[in-house]
């Protein structure tokens, strides 16, 4: 599965994207934030704020609740500021 | 109908893109234009730098003109959205709606604007004139009270 990381997310991450292969058991998006949460400070930090980051799914904005069997691609962001 | 969605680093002529929406046609009775400039902040700002998610603000921008197209009889409707560098008095956004008479145009433009702050994944970022690259654009909550209003 692919993660990509925008504006402020991916400067904390540290990385545009990444391939990641997840364990049994992470079955919607917030699960996939735990988990990344506990692979580094780096995550941790562009996590801190629950409820802050934005997720996608295969381009289409989601809730944390939402279900990520068979997504190719996962992005997280802060709240948008275009237009 | 027409709908042109564009996502470009270069600038665009609103002028010209309003004769391209309406050229050959006799049933459009109005035509709003939306443009959005990037300003200097008081003279503070030299540059906003606009990060997007390619891919996803192409399918994002699409979604909320289908639900333009759903709400309002538009005859024509172009999004135009830049990323990369912008200086003040460069425009940022430009969105033009067509209808046969103003209020489902201006209505439809309204909306579009609002969704695509608060919907586009798009990201500014301040580039200051005392050369520190400033902080990202904290989104306002007023711009997500502005989209709440369509509901």
């Amino acid at each position: 599965m692919k993660l990509v990381y925008f504006a402020w997310v991916r400067e904390r991450v540290g990385k545009t994207d990444e391939q990641v292969a997840l364990p049994e058991g992470i079955e919607t998006v917030a699960d996939l934030v735990r988990w990344l949460k506990g692979r580094g400070e780096e995550y941790e930090y562009a996590f801190e704020n629950e409820g802050i980051v934005r997720a996608a799914v295969d381009h289409v904005h989601v809730k944390p609740e939402a279900r990520i069997a068979g997504a190719h691609e996962i992005a997280f962001f802060p709240p948008m500021t275009g237009g | 109908m027409a709908v042109n969605i564009r996502i470009q680093a270069e600038p665009f002529d609103t002028a010209g893109e309003t004769a391209a929406l309406t050229r050959g046609r006799v049933d459009i009775g109005a035509v709003v234009a939306f443009t959005g400039l990037c300003r200097d902040e008081g003279g503070r700002l030299m540059a906003l730098e606009l990060e997007h998610y390619p891919g996803m603000a192409e399918a994002e921008i699409g979604r909320i003109a289908d639900e333009a197209q759903a709400r309002w009889p538009l005859l024509g409707l172009t999004v135009i959205h830049r990323f990369g560098r912008i200086v003040p008095g460069e425009e940022i956004v430009l969105v033009l709606t067509a209808s046969a008479h103003r209020q489902a145009a201006f209505e439809a433009a309204s909306f579009l604007m609002d969704y695509l702050k608060t919907h586009a994944p798009f990201w500014k970022r301040e580039h200051l004139k005392d050369g520190t690259a400033g902080a990202w654009i904290e989104a306002k909550e007023a711009d997500d009270r502005a989209a709440e209003r369509w509901r």
